[in-house]
């Protein structure tokens, strides 16, 4: 069988092409942030791990992420589910209201919130009342996080479940399940993949959002400084290593989640192949 | 409409709107609020100023430069990715998500180092008379490396999906690989190209993080509109700010809502209308 | 064995918030926090340990000291909005005065509850050059030749880079007499010479030093001599012109964010604390200028003669300044459109 392209010329020449671009384009900046990172040796690096605020950084990075993506997980769901199971009016509205994140520059995001939750803001100063705190706390890095990752997993199930159809849960509850059991049996297994690539998605971006976290941040050090917002507060310390020694531990928890992503896409293809 | 025969509607259709009510739309009222301020004219000064015109100019312009690079970069790279088995494959796919996972103010500080004229890479550039950091190359570059995988990823599945028989009945006709792609494989991908385009595009308009530690921020020059706005806020003109918002938003949502039914309409070409999409 | 899964997320993240929130709490008594400008990290990360020893041995407490850094606009608006700061230490009257305008945070008088109008210390602007200064800059009327490319921070955005304007302003002003016109003319010029407007202070270190970008950079003194220091004093030469301009950093505590007459004291104590000997010779040895006289003769050398015109002055106040100047419209708009 022969297919458009497949030249030997012409496939060496786009391949050595593509991979050349991407090399140039994506590989020499990954490398050259570890590069930086280790550029006075091991040592440096070590020390500057050990930090007490970067630390704090890790730390609160990680419990920004570990609040955001069971949230965004379970709304993605029901979203998902409600768009692509119902027909009601307002749904199309509903997609494009879920887009509105990625529409809205995240400094602005930050900003409508500060506005909102601030002490100046209609709701902030009845917070402010009761004594709650929720900007420039972790609280308030938490929700603008939320905001900004929200759309990923509904994202990736809608067109899945729209194409997959609802034919199998009808069928499920004319046999007579519940609720639950028909999603935890008949919905989840054909979306389990994609809910994952969500939940990657949502995590990589709830750890490295930087616009948004920036706004509502305070940068006060060892509180509310995540990993991003502490790369530039030490690259502005005259501290280059330090700085590229957070990035590098940012840009290996990238590379994991290309690595675990390559995985689960691998398992697929095995999946949708043996079951073709 | 058809009968409710799956449970959990009710279910879902409160949890979603309790979300979109506070996490989304509850922002957007201190939006409205600020904008509420403002009469018209004031609101047509504040987003016409000279300066932040030009702002416009210089965004629209990088923010067009990358997704132009992105669409064929995009396309090279679908293609490669979909077409041939060859060793490393797996990586340079997994590559293509770089971006999305790696945080946009480590790219832009990143790439402002390699780039400048004392840069790996600037340096190699520099001799030609060629900058791009501190300029809008440098924008347009920061802009492009943040929004790579949209072209890729919604290029790379139709091409996948596409039945071998289509090329096989193009080639046996004589055709040559050129003139074939070009009347069989085109017309299949050409709306994802243009999904992906306008994504990177909209992606683009808005970026910060990345885009400010490579921009020169000279005034009528190097500023994007991001930066007009946290100027606004260095003057604590809130309205100002929220004005120069509203158009970066406006601007983006109508391009999302363009793709959105764009891409229903692909949808029901390719799927007979059998859902309502 | 699904529905273990949510419960055990939240648990972790309850565990992982708590232990985030005692993490700062179990280390001190009582904590304090210093919202200050982009520049000024190395400085307080010298003064705040004196400070708790000093309030350790008085009082027999612990005291955290908190440290807030970013541009001085960034952080008023941030205490505007609710960042619970405790003491400001910034490096523009103008954003302490709008924490009493918008606010309502601090009393009016605020300048007079510390000495000399609540500024512990001054600096003033230099103009750091490359290794045996090629382009010979020794004033500002130098800076605008057509060979010469400058780098500081967008004023805009940036407490330095309003100085820096200020000062090239004044200076010239003063050198033509008044003559405005040809004041705007070089004022056009030199904002035409600037290759990059980064930000922030350190941004247009990092431009400078890093990139290796223009020829001139113009910061504080203070930044100007910490570069020197970091980076090898073969490399660079700090010029001060001979006309210049008084850069003063105000100080005050928050009254609103204080919520008991004992953390008043605590801010009140901390402030205080500026002003001693030691702190000063801390400040001078970061080469800020104060007016303690001991440290000051001990550091004379250190602090070259040059004319400090003050922005009250020159023009009027600094409402005034950011009123003609730096307002959309202002001057510095009119100056640099097209």
């Amino acid at each position: 069988m022969r297919r458009i392209g497949d030249a030997p010329a012409t496939r060496a020449i786009l391949i050595t092409l593509a991979t050349l671009l991407t090399t140039l384009f994506l590989v020499v900046p990954l490398a050259s942030i570890f590069y930086q990172a280790f550029a006075e040796g091991l040592a440096p690096f070590w020390h500057n791990l050990s930090d007490q605020y970067t630390r704090q950084a890790i730390m609160l990075t990680l419990l920004i992420a570990l609040v955001t993506v069971p949230v965004n997980l379970v709304f993605g769901v029901f979203l998902a589910w409600l768009v692509t199971r119902f027909s009601f009016p307002g749904r199309r509205l509903l997609q494009t209201f879920i887009d509105i994140p990625f529409a809205v520059s995240p400094v602005v995001a930050g900003l409508l919130y500060l506005l909102l939750y601030g002490r100046t803001g209609w709701l902030g100063s009845l917070l402010s009342e009761a004594d709650v705190q929720l900007m420039f706390a972790w609280p308030g890095m938490v929700l603008v996080t939320i905001f900004v990752t929200c759309p990923f997993v509904a994202r990736e199930l809608i067109p899945l479940m729209q194409a997959q159809g609802s034919a199998d849960e009808e069928a499920a509850v004319t046999l007579g399940a519940g609720g639950w059991t028909l999603f935890r049996r008949v919905t989840l297994p054909k979306i389990r993949w994609a809910l994952v690539y969500g939940v990657i998605l949502t995590n990589a971006r709830a750890i490295g959002e930087y616009g948004a976290v920036a706004m509502v941040s305070g940068t006060i050090r060892g509180e509310t400084v995540t990993l991003p917002l502490q790369v530039e507060l030490l690259y502005q310390d005259y501290n280059t290593v330090g700085a590229f020694t957070s990035a590098a531990l940012l840009a290996a928890i990238a590379v994991v989640t290309l690595v675990v992503k390559g995985v689960l896409e691998w398992h697929t293809q095995r999946r949708g192949k043996r079951h073709a | 409409m058809r009968a409710r025969v799956l449970p959990g509607f009710t279910l879902s259709l409160g949890v979603t709107l309790l979300f979109v009510s506070l996490i989304l739309l509850l922002p957007m009222t201190s939006l409205v609020g600020q904008l509420a301020g403002l009469s018209w004219s004031q609101y047509w000064a504040a987003i016409t100023d000279p300066r932040l015109l030009a702002s416009y100019r210089v965004t629209l312009l990088a923010a067009a430069t990358a997704s132009l690079f992105n669409a064929l970069f995009g396309l090279l790279l679908a293609w490669v990715l979909a077409r041939y088995a060859f060793p490393g494959k797996r990586v340079l796919d997994a590559l293509m998500d770089l971006p999305f996972a790696l945080p946009t103010a480590v790219a832009g500080i990143t790439l402002a180092t390699l780039y400048s004229r004392n840069g790996a890479i600037g340096a190699l550039l520099a001799p030609y008379g060629i900058e791009i950091a501190y300029s809008w190359l440098g924008i347009a570059l920061a802009m492009a490396f943040t929004s790579v995988p949209f072209v890729v990823r919604t290029v790379q599945p139709v091409l996948e999906d596409l039945p071998t028989r289509t090329d096989e009945a193009a080639l046996t006709l004589g055709a040559s690989n050129f003139y074939a792609f070009r009347r069989v494989i085109w017309p299949h991908i050409r709306p994802a190209v243009i999904t992906g385009t306008g994504l990177s595009f909209a992606r683009s308009l808005g970026e910060f993080g990345a885009v400010i530690f490579i921009a020169g921020n000279m005034p009528y020059e190097t500023e994007v509109v991001s930066l007009m706005l946290a100027t606004r806020l260095e003057e604590y003109d809130y309205a100002g700010a929220a004005a120069i918002a509203s158009v970066v938003m406006l601007v983006s949502l109508l391009l999302l809502l363009a793709i959105n039914l764009w891409q229903g309409r692909f949808y029901r070409r390719l799927h007979g209308g059998s859902f309502p999409g | 064995m699904l529905t273990t899964s949510p419960l055990r997320h939240a648990a972790l993240a309850a565990t992982l918030g708590l232990a985030f929130a005692g993490s700062a709490a179990q280390a001190a008594d009582r904590t304090l926090l210093n919202a200050s400008y982009d520049v000024s990290r190395e400085l307080f990360a010298d003064l705040n340990p004196q400070f708790v020893e000093q309030w350790q041995n008085d009082h027999d407490e612990t005291v955290e000291i908190q440290m807030s850094h970013a541009g001085s606009s960034t952080q008023a608006r941030a205490i505007l909005q609710g960042l619970d700061a405790d003491v400001v230490t910034f490096n523009q009257v103008t954003d302490v005065n709008v924490l009493a305008e918008q606010g309502g945070l601090i009393p009016e008088d605020w300048q007079s509850r510390l000495p000399n109008q609540s500024s512990p210390w001054y600096s003033t602007m230099a103009f750091l050059v490359r290794e045996g200064n090629p382009h010979n800059i020794q004033s500002w009327s130098d800076l605008v030749g057509s060979d010469v490319s400058l780098i500081f921070p967008n004023p805009k955005t940036s407490g330095n880079g309003r100085y820096t304007y200020l000062a090239a302003w004044a200076a010239t002003q003063q050198n033509n007499d008044g003559d405005e016109q040809a004041t705007r003319d070089y004022m056009r010029q030199l904002l035409r010479n600037v290759e990059v407007f980064d930000t922030g202070g350190r941004g247009a270190t990092n431009t400078f030093v890093e990139r290796g970008i223009g020829d001139v950079l113009i910061t504080f003194e203070s930044e100007a001599n910490g570069i020197v220091q970091q980076y090898g004093e073969d490399d660079y030469d700090v010029i001060v012109p001979p006309v210049d301009i008084m850069a003063e950093f105000p100080v005050t505590w928050v009254d609103e964010n204080l919520d008991s007459d004992a953390d008043r004291a605590l801010a009140k104590a901390y402030l205080e604390f500026l002003y001693s000997e030691p702190a000063q010779r801390t400040l001078a040895e970061n080469y800020y200028r104060v007016n303690d006289e001991n440290v000051s003769e001990e550091f004379a050398d250190r602090f070259p003669q040059t004319d400090m015109l003050r922005v009250n002055d020159v023009f009027g106040s600094w409402d005034n300044v950011m009123q003609t100047h730096f307002a959309s419209g202002g001057t510095l708009d009119q100056l640099q459109r097209r």
